[in-house]
């Protein structure tokens, strides 16, 4: 069992460790963070970070809204195609949804204009999130009772303010829990945001891939540990947030 | 009740229609045509894509993805099945045991495969280790081949066999394992015939769950296979990119998606109560 949970863990416990090796090759030679000085003072890194950060931002915002309200709207009336589609772009290999979308956006192309760049990958993040925000919703108000919003009906609410102020409410946790998967999937995204991204839009896993390919360097290392942190940190926050 | 409830659906109809299945339609559309002149899709309709697939040349990656996939699932339920018992059978600290599993999970799976690539390099710490005690001279080929891709797999996918796995172990009887004991089965045995039976379901939705993001894969065979171990998805993005071949990537992509979907169904109807 050990020998498992080793398996799972000791590799990235690792790639941690050495981040704070001075020497650059793979031989412990000491304690430093001067790959961390390196990742803080270039510039490329810190523009692809940023537009990580708008990308995950935004297209968690529209996510989280338009995958709440399709979940509210199946929840009685079931739309066998809208909510098989769903699934299905869940289990859709990643390479296949960004060749498609790739496709549709040069299509599109032809009549409008505009080019590949920040809108078209928020519009393929927003497109991939909304699924697992669905999801997620979808789980929580299986649990719901109705009941609920029939007697706020009956007590004069309209459907606006029985969905406002009574189911809501009660799905603020599951909200919770699908914004941050949401956030979380289009910060790591590569495959997809790769292929539908312009020269504006270049964003760290693409820094990060490239960097990767081009052979040892700590530097990716660092990069890695602080995206370890940070997703473990925000995970942990939001955890305790929706505990108070 | 039913106007405000279809309003609500509008957006989510309207990304799904424009940015999933519109494009999945346009690739069925390419698919029938032939390559354009400066690579964009053009010329007569043609079912030549899809027969095509059938060429040797890229029946190797089709066989090899198989293969891979099949590695790495069996490699996954093999590592799964006794952490989901132990797991299953550890009382108060369950949650935390699985939420161990689940950790690597919420980390970049490009930092994920980096760690490998980090393990697993010439250079790597593997090498510097073994070259360091003596061990060997040179060092090892580790990366770029066929097993690491399967290794990086198998760490990517098995949290996805786990979770099936055990929400079946632990809706398991346990007077049916003392039923066995007590009529003399030994513990292997009463593993053998009793639990692996019980857990077949299990089996199957942790299979198809790993096996297919791993014939899909595109980000692990193209870091730790180098180019050298290509599978389906790195053909569909080398069609797409450098060969320029629109048409016949979009059939390679259908194909693919058909066999995803054909699992899926396959294991949607013969357990679809019973796992989801």
């Amino acid at each position: 069992m050990i020998g498992i949970y080793a398996f799972l863990h000791v590799p990235l416990l690792i790639l941690c460790g050495f981040s704070f090796n001075s020497s650059k090759f793979t031989v412990w030679e000491g304690f430093s963070v001067v790959w961390y000085e390196a990742m803080w003072n270039d510039g490329a890194l810190a523009e692809a970070a940023w537009n990580s950060l708008v990308i995950a931002v935004a297209s968690t915002a529209v996510a989280t809204a338009v995958g709440t309200l399709g979940a509210y709207g199946l929840w009685k009336k079931n739309a066998k195609l809208l909510s098989g589609s769903m699934y299905l772009s869940l289990v859709t290999p990643e390479i296949i949804t960004g060749i498609a979308m790739l496709a549709t956006f040069q299509w599109a192309f032809r009549y409008l204009h505009l080019q590949l760049g920040m809108t078209t990958v928020i519009l393929a993040h927003v497109t991939f999130s909304m699924a697992y925000v669905l999801l997620v919703v979808m789980a929580r108000l299986r649990t719901a009772d109705p009941a609920l919003e029939e007697a706020a009906l009956d007590l004069g609410a309209t459907e606006w303010q029985a969905f406002r102020l009574v189911t809501l409410p009660m799905l603020k946790p599951g909200i919770a829990a699908a914004a941050l998967l949401a956030f979380t999937v289009s910060f790591d995204d590569y495959v997809i945001t790769a292929l539908v991204a312009g020269v504006d839009s270049e964003t760290l896993p693409m820094v990060l891939y490239a960097m990767a390919r081009r052979g040892a360097n700590p530097v990716v290392s660092a990069i890695s540990t602080v995206i370890f942190v940070g997703l473990g940190l925000l995970i942990v926050v939001s955890e305790r947030l929706q505990k108070a | 009740m039913r106007r405000l409830r279809a309003l609500f659906l509008l957006p989510a109809w309207a990304f799904t229609l424009l940015l999933f299945l519109a494009p999945m339609g346009i690739i069925v559309v390419y698919s029938l045509r032939t390559k354009g002149v400066y690579g964009g899709v053009g010329g007569p309709w043609t079912i030549e894509n899809y027969v095509r697939l059938f060429d040797p040349l890229y029946g190797v990656i089709l066989l090899r993805s198989f293969v891979m996939a099949g590695a790495a699932t069996v490699g996954c339920l093999v590592l799964a099945f006794p952490l989901a018992l132990y797991i299953s059978r550890s009382g108060t600290r369950k949650t935390l045991l699985l939420n161990l599993v689940m950790l690597p999970f919420w980390t970049s799976f490009l930092v994920r495969t980096y760690a490998w690539m980090f393990l697993l390099r010439d250079t790597g710490l593997i090498n510097s280790v073994l070259l360091g005690m003596g061990v060997i001279s040179e060092p090892l080929p580790l990366l770029y081949n066929d097993g690491a891709v399967v290794v990086g797999l198998i760490y990517g996918y098995l949290p996805f066999a786990v979770l099936p796995l055990y929400s079946n172990l632990e809706r398991l009887d346990r007077a049916l394992l003392e039923a066995a004991a007590d009529l003399g089965a030994k513990p292997w045995e009463a593993m053998l015939h009793v639990v692996l039976p019980l857990t077949a379901p299990g089996m199957r939705a942790a299979g198809v769950l790993v096996f297919i993001p791993s014939l899909g894969a595109y980000l692990t065979p193209d870091l730790l296979g180098g180019g050298k171990s290509m599978m389906i998805g790195n053909l569909v993005q080398n069609q797409f990119t450098s060969a320029r071949d629109w048409p016949f990537g979009s059939a390679l992509s259908l194909a693919l998606m058909a066999v995803v979907m054909l699992l899926l169904w396959a294991l949607l109807r013969r357990d679809g109560e019973e796992v989801f």
